[in-house]
């Protein structure tokens, strides 16, 4: 299908040159076939059935139906594991960035640093679970160790992987170098002359970094965090194998809806996932515009 | 009455030395430059008075009290850099008040002094700008501005004109100083344009490899150089291999042909010496046979529009020197015979000759 | 200036204690299915498992005919909309980013109601359709990673100029697209390639629900069964991961030494 799309484009190609007439906007049909297939109207018949009844007829029943209980439950855990994994990642990852940028080490340490978060920010899915199954489960390394030379068992606390916080930091694994990836050339871009410059003018340390380097920064902080909320918001793998469907997540039911109808209502499945793209749509959105922002500034 | 002291400053990474045995008095109000190639130390210098490098030795006063171990926030200077480094979240006012800001002064006095400083840099309408929105031109002279608005004790200017287009270059140069005539601000300006040192301030430091080599007036460093370093390093000069013909009357030879120097050479036996001469103090072809002469053909002529350069070889010897356009005068032609002519005092003596 | 130095290197240690103690404690866990040593038991069981050679082999094909979609539907329409169409540059740019916005759980979702074996287009009907639908599924995901890795190797080189002399030597369409852009976004292409191999090979969620004998299913399954497998499963992906990223680096440096060199 596809192939036989794209060997459309070369004829395409040539028409431009016809005179008084443009076609070179044919050259992108292709592209733009594959996009509405397999993109757009995937997602538009969603939206659509949500606000269908089974006739297909306009309603809002679907959308209002959302908001019992375990549908807004399972919202509201996603939107709290998102957030804080996105917040202590970015948190977390500033730190790392900024210590290897203008902390004074090596540069080596620094492309590490940099190799490392583009796998590890890749490495989520399925094998990151098993990865933190054998480090904080039950029978894990660190567990056992704790128990057996600090004589603490973590579980004692309730604490538990297969819980909220246990995927939040498991989810942590990969938003941590996400950031590191994204906020490294945000910080790069901080220069030197400026904090220099401030303190000629009289400023402390803590002056330049409340009026000039965090009023630089934050809107590719706060952009990125969107970005990680987002990330971590559409991510089922790492759950769905860490806590199976113990954990009740919006992706997860969305899982199990799409498995067994579990709703009980094809057109609240659609609903839901309706919801899963508003709110990241609105994250991505807000980062979008945040990075134009930034950009403006650091040209 | 000095303002700023620099006592015996010295700065070593490692075992290289940055800048050894470095001493200057400037008295307030004046304008001093610091010259050099690039690596010569006179930036390191610069951000030792900022108080962004530590000095391994030696020590900095300003009016008076020591500074060398104050943090750049307590030293009450301004400075200016290469790269502008105007805030580029702050709009134009915002830039020039920061100082003012961090310094918790009233609102009333900050917007005063902020209209004061944007009309005093010919900018009054673009306060509301942001840096991105402005020209390189316009910013450096906000960044001057801003640096001035708290009223430092000293102006500090790092290279501030380098990334800027040679039109702006000039008239920004006319401005800075007229804005620190005006304020009577004491200033250190760090270049390596000779063009800009020459032209802008009161006394030019010439550093290279770390040290001074000479300190002076513009006239002085130009026209007495010191040391072999500034005399090729500041303006364009004519280097002339001369063999001693009696050294304590002063009697060279170049290529053969005998002038005497303005005084005598401490050698009495044979040897070398070298001589110098600026573009300027030579005259082609000159009607009064007055000073020195050496006759030669001409190498060649480039004509630069208001400037002739034409290049003479005397024999080994080769000398550049400028003539004005003239339009009832063609310019000389390759390989016409010439003779060049120069006042006696013109003569620069570079190194001591040696004996043979 | 010496305290912020060691404040850098405790949050390097402690960031990386975080990243690595995970990763060791997985190598440990692998290789102690043999009771009381430790020994390479978990992986050679994992990879003799005829279903891990099965799955992990068809997930293979199915990133290789990513990526082959992937750079035909990606390259020309990057160079395209770079040489005769900037003005919907904004647009095809949105399009490309939209698979961030989707959640790849919706849009299987969105796939299942579109192409389910009653629809127009029954892709899940057949073994082979359902082939098609996760490839292109996976293209969709790939999306952002290859456009943005294509556009920018094109901003490198000057297509127009480029395009002009292959033209003015009479190339064809064909020629200049495959003969000269091509090979001179290879490095953009190479990475983006490897970062969709990367991303494709354990994917879960579109591969789950559309019944595919794919590796990501296969791993949840010995997750949900087994003790020491997945761990050594678990390092195996770790390895693949970092093999593609170290791969995008090696191709990166070849081409700036490619580069120095003209």
């Amino acid at each position: 299908m596809t192939q036989q799309a794209q060997t459309s484009t070369f004829p395409a190609g040539q028409v431009p040159r016809l005179p008084g007439m443009s076609f070179a906007w044919l050259g992108i049909v292709p592209f733009m076939i594959f996009a509405v297939m397999f993109l757009i109207a995937p997602a538009a018949i969603l939206v659509v059935g949500a606000f269908q009844d089974q006739t297909g007829a306009f309603t809002l029943e679907n959308i209002v139906n959302l908001f019992q209980p375990s549908i807004m439950s399972a919202y509201w855990i996603s939107i709290q594991v998102s957030t804080a994994s996105a917040l202590i990642g970015a948190l977390i990852g500033f730190f790392l960035a900024y210590a290897a940028v203008s902390g004074g080490l090596p540069q080596s340490v620094r492309a590490t640093l940099m190799t490392f978060s583009g796998v590890a920010s890749n490495f989520a899915g399925v094998p990151l679970a098993f990865a933190f199954l054998a480090t904080l489960g039950r029978t894990g390394l660190v567990t056992t160790l704790l128990v057996k030379y600090a004589g603490f068992n973590i579980y004692s606390t309730g604490f538990n992987l297969l819980s909220f916080w246990g995927l939040v930091i498991t989810y942590l694994y990969f938003q941590i170098p996400l950031m590191i990836l994204i906020i490294t050339p945000a910080l790069d871009g901080i220069k030197k002359d400026w904090a220099e410059a401030a303190s000629t003018l009289g400023a402390s340390r803590l002056e330049y970094w409340r009026y000039v380097a965090f009023p630089i920064l934050w809107p590719s902080l706060m952009g990125t965090m969107l970005l990680l909320f987002a990330n971590a918001f559409g991510a089922i793998a790492t759950a769905y194998a860490l806590t199976g469907s113990s954990l009740n997540i919006a992706p997860i039911l969305l899982y199990a809806q799409i498995r067994g109808d579990v709703l009980h209502n094809p057109h609240l499945g659609y609903a839901l996932a309706f919801g899963m793209i508003v709110i990241t749509g609105l994250s991505n959105g807000l980062y979008i515009w945040l990075r134009g922002r930034s950009e403006r500034w650091l040209r | 009455m000095s303002f700023l002291d620099i006592v015996n400053l010295q700065k070593s990474f490692g075992s290289a030395y940055a800048v050894k045995n470095f001493n200057l008095s400037v008295v307030r109000g004046e304008f001093v430059s610091f010259l050099g190639p690039s690596g010569c130390g006179k930036t390191t210098t610069l951000r030792m008075i900022a108080g962004f490098e530590h000095p391994t030795a030696g020590l900095i006063r300003i009016d008076g009290k020591d500074v060398t171990n104050l943090r750049p926030n307590q030293r009450k200077i301004g400075m200016v850099f290469q790269s502008y480094a105007l805030f580029p979240n702050m709009t134009v006012a915002e830039n020039v008040a920061f100082g003012l800001k961090v310094a918790r002064k009233p609102a009333e006095e900050v917007k005063a002094r902020v209209a004061e400083m944007l009309k005093l840099i010919g900018l009054p309408h673009l306060g509301d700008r942001y840096p991105y929105q402005l020209s390189g031109g316009q910013q450096q002279r906000v960044a001057l501005a801003r640096a001035i608005a708290p009223k430092p004790q000293i102006l500090l200017l790092d290279e501030p004109l380098s990334a800027l287009d040679a039109k702006i270059r000039i008239s920004l140069r006319e401005e800075i100083r007229a804005v620190q005539r005006e304020l009577g601000i004491t200033t250190i300006y760090v270049t390596h344009d000779q063009e800009e040192a020459l032209s802008m301030s009161d006394r030019i430091v010439v550093m290279n490899e770390g040290q001074v080599e000479q300190i002076g007036n513009p006239f002085e460093i130009y026209n007495r150089p010191s040391t072999r370093f500034v005399a090729s390093f500041v303006g364009t000069l004519n280097i002339l291999r001369a063999k001693v013909v009696d050294g304590a009357s002063g009697r060279v030879a170049v290529d053969g042909q005998e002038i005497i120097l303005p005084h005598g050479l401490p050698v009495s036996g044979a040897g070398e010496a070298t001589l110098a001469l600026r573009p300027e103090a030579i005259t082609l072809n000159a009607h009064d046979a007055s000073g020195s002469r050496l006759d030669g053909t001409i190498d060649e002529v480039s004509f630069l529009g208001s400037v002739i350069r034409i290049r003479v070889r005397l024999q080994n010897n080769i000398v550049t020197l400028d003539t004005f356009n003239n339009v009832g005068h063609r310019p000389p032609e390759r390989g016409q015979p010439a003779t060049i002519s120069f006042a006696r005092e013109d003569v620069l003596v570079l190194d001591e000759p040696q004996a043979a | 200036m010496k305290n912020s130095r060691l404040g850098s290197w405790l949050t390097i240690v402690l960031g990386a204690a975080y990243f690595l103690i995970p990763l060791i404690a997985t190598v440990e866990f692998s290789l102690r299915m043999k009771r009381g040593e430790y020994s390479l038991e978990a992986y050679r069981v994992v990879l003799t498992d005829p279903r891990f050679q099965a799955t992990f082999g068809y997930s293979t094909l199915i990133a290789l005919a990513t990526i082959v979609v992937g750079v035909l539907l990606v390259v020309p329409t990057a160079y395209w909309v770079q040489l005769r169409l900037p003005r919907w540059r904004p647009v095809v740019e949105f399009v490309t980013l939209l698979p961030l916005v989707i959640p790849p759980i919706v849009l299987v979702f969105g796939f299942l109601r579109l192409y389910n074996s009653s629809s127009w287009l029954p892709l899940t009907g057949s073994a082979r359709g359902t082939d098609v639908l996760l490839t292109l599924g996976y293209a969709t995901l790939a999306l952002p990673y290859m456009y943005r890795a294509v556009d920018t190797g094109l901003r490198a080189i000057d297509i127009r100029t480029l395009t002009q002399a292959a033209e003015s030597l009479g190339a064809s369409w064909p020629t200049i697209l495959f003969r000269v852009i091509l090979p001179n976004v290879r490095v953009a292409v190479l990475s983006g390639a490897f970062l969709t191999f990367a991303i494709v090979i354990g994917e879960f969620t579109i591969a789950s629900l559309l019944n595919a004998p794919a590796f990501g299913p296969y791993l949840q399954l010995i997750g949900a069964n087994r003790a020491y497998e997945p761990s050594a499963l678990a390092i195996i992906a770790f390895m693949i991961t970092w093999a593609c990223m170290g791969l995008i680096q090696v191709v990166g440096r070849g081409a700036n030494r490619y580069r120095a060199a003209r």
